[in-house]
């Protein structure tokens, strides 16, 4: 299969569903000509021109507030955040207005609006531009959360959220934009709430997500070495989650470790361990253990950044010692 | 009856049903009848009523916590309005939204807010949708003075008119934003010469005139649907009412009984009354009988309202995503 990068799989999927529904467009901040600052890649405005590809002023309030207003008359908006850690300046239109319009206004309205953004940071950005606030997003009923891994998963992913009639929050990671994996060439939509488990093994569960999903499977290599088989789940959804597979993996290996890279408190791990703990007790072996990101802001100088953040070797000396237990 | 009577005919109709509507749901409140949070737009009729006149069918709306005018004017049932502040499943939110939410995209309503100056950004997306589906649609937006002070205020009035967009702002400025008064929450008397900084058309009426503010409006409407784009209007006004019903003695920590008393005396809708008999367009039966109408049509209401059913409670869990 060809190989192609994040951000081209993301250009793909744009591409793909303004020529298959005119309503689409996408508005933001240095969308157009400039190609949008993590993607680069001007060929959006190239090929749909101004009007579809609407730079905005530096709004983030009223870039939600504007795409909300366009999805409920009639169009199908993609709102572009830059980095996540603007979305703060934006939380109204998101959280009291996209989230609430269908159910506060009794159900018949739909809402087709996504919001695209970016997190994760590692690029010596610091505390305003490097966070991984996806969490927050899932505390809020009536937003839809998609926080894919890989570039066939954020291809078939933003395609499934451009045709979602809910608000859909899609977060691309920073550091993933450039990498390559194979997509298929033919159409492909991924359902919302189906993880996808990335590598097989029967000691323990790791269910992560995004960029952390890689880290994962670089420390699967390296525990594979000491006989230790790890089985990493990647959610790509978040709302709605996949909590069937967690359990079914869980039953076979009886050990659960979540990772991601956002702040470990009130992090997603958690919602997902008081699952496990609630319906999966008789499965487990070991207590379930969760490896976030340290609890303060992200700093800036590359010695500490890489501290607070988990990678492969936190994630195999965290196996290392459940399996010990 | 030429078109240009009937429509006045019909304003003050229009105005009228507002104004029942709210001094019914004043006598319901204090009795307990009715749940929740109530800002009542009595005194203001005349500036929904005149707007929405100018508007058509298919035209969009904003309006704000204080939107039982507003809905009224453009088009809404006072009797699903009636059993939405009653909690009823026939509400127009089966019960899920209440006085602050009331919305019907069907009427071009996109929804009452209870976020101060938040429908701005919204409206705002309406204009971008009418503009790129090619349609000649206007949106209304309503907001009051104190959200004039908020960020989506800037903002929305900035890309509108950056992108020439078909929307009107009224700005309803009833002098408080909750208890402040304007002079103490804003550095200029009058918010529309704001137009200029965003290089945009705007002007004041009295917003307590009907018909100043239906000519406004057409004006506004026109430019709109003739791609000149928004005009932010500012219809001067004065509720009643507290900020909110139960704020009782604590309206006169930050305004005064006379200074009530004198707007009162300006009734928007015993002006208009008097300004058309004195037109001789119609005479005092006419009224009558458009009191009666009224008054019947709001006694229908609370029947149909209270013998509505509550939604189940498990009602709660349903609506929340579309499939």
């Amino acid at each position: 299969m060809r190989e192609i990068t994040f951000a081209d799989a993301l250009i793909e999927a744009l591409t793909e569903e303004m020529r298959h529904d005119e309503r689409v467009f996408i508005m933001g901040e240095d969308v157009g000509r400039f190609g949008m600052i993590y993607l680069a890649r001007p060929q959006l405005w190239e090929e749909f021109g101004d009007e579809r590809v609407r730079d905005t002023p530096i709004s983030e309030n009223a870039i939600v507030g504007f795409a909300l207003g366009a999805a409920i008359t009639g169009m199908r908006p993609v709102a572009d955040i830059m980095f996540c850690d603007l979305m703060a300046v934006a939380m109204d239109q998101i959280v009291n207005q996209a989230a609430k319009v269908r159910y506060m206004f009794g159900g018949d309205i739909k809402v087709p609006l996504v919001i695209h953004s970016s997190l994760g940071g590692m690029r010596c950005a610091a505390a305003q531009h490097s966070q991984s606030l996806e969490s927050w997003f899932t505390h809020v009923p009536g937003l839809k959360v998609a926080i894919p891994s890989t570039p066939s998963d954020a291809k078939g992913l933003l395609k499934a959220a451009i045709r979602d009639d809910n608000p859909v929050l899609f977060f691309g990671h920073q550091q993933l934009m450039h990498m390559k994996g194979p997509v298929p060439e033919e159409e492909t939509l991924i359902p919302f709430g189906m993880a996808d488990i990335k590598r097989e093994g029967r000691d323990v569960t790791v269910v992560t997500y995004s960029m952390m999903v890689h880290k994962a499977l670089e420390a699967g290599e390296e525990l594979e070495k000491q006989d230790i088989h790890i089985e990493v789940i990647d959610l790509r959804t978040l709302n709605p989650w996949d909590k069937k597979a967690i359990l079914k993996s869980v039953e076979k290996t009886g050990r659960l470790l979540i990772v991601h890279q956002a702040t470990t408190t009130s992090g997603f791990g958690a919602e997902i361990a008081a699952t496990v703990a609630r319906e999966g007790f008789e499965f487990l072996i070991a207590p379930i253990r969760r490896l976030g990101g340290l609890d303060v802001p992200v700093p800036f100088s590359p010695e500490l950044e890489n501290f607070v953040v988990p990678n492969e070797q936190k994630i195999i000396e965290e196996v290392i010692s459940m399996v010990g237990e | 009856m030429n078109p240009q009577s009937e429509l006045k005919l019909q304003m003050y109709r229009t105005m009228l049903r507002i104004r029942r509507f709210e001094e019914k749901l004043v006598e319901l409140k204090a009795r307990a009848s009715i749940p929740g949070l109530l800002h009542l737009y009595i005194g203001e009729e005349a500036t929904a009523t005149g707007v929405c006149a100018a508007l058509l069918p298919n035209d969009f709306i904003t309006s704000t916590h204080r939107g039982h005018g507003h809905c009224i004017a453009k088009g809404g049932e006072i009797s699903r309005m009636m059993a939405e502040l009653f909690g009823r499943i026939t509400g127009y939110c089966k019960g899920k939204g209440g006085s602050m939410h009331i919305a019907n995209l069907e009427l071009g309503i996109l929804g009452a807010n209870g976020i101060v100056g938040a429908g701005m950004p919204i409206a705002g997306g309406a204009g971008l949708s009418i503009k790129m589906r090619g349609t000649d649609q206007v949106v209304a937006c309503f907001f009051g003075d104190g959200a004039t002070n908020q960020g989506a205020f800037h903002e929305s009035l900035n890309m509108a008119a950056l992108w020439k967009l078909p929307v009107i702002y009224i700005c309803e400025n009833n002098q408080y934003a909750i208890s402040v008064a304007q002079n103490r929450s804003t550095s200029i008397k009058d918010v529309y010469m704001r137009k200029d900084a965003y290089g945009i058309h705007g002007c004041m009426v009295d917003g307590n005139d009907v018909m100043a503010v239906y000519e406004a409006a057409q004006d506004a409407a026109r430019r709109a649907r003739n791609g000149e784009g928004p005009t932010l209007l500012e219809c001067k006004t004065y509720r009643w009412r507290g900020h909110y019903e139960g704020e009782a003695d604590r309206t006169y920590t930050y305004r005064t009984a006379e200074e009530i008393e004198g707007w009162k005396k300006g009734c928007p809708i015993e002006r208009f009354r008097k300004k058309l008999l004195e037109e001789k367009a119609f005479v005092q039966e006419d009224f009558d009988r458009i009191n009666l109408e009224v008054k019947q049509e709001i006694e229908e209401a609370i029947r149909f309202a209270e013998d509505s059913p509550f939604p189940e409670p498990e009602d709660a869990l349903k609506g929340l995503y579309a499939a």
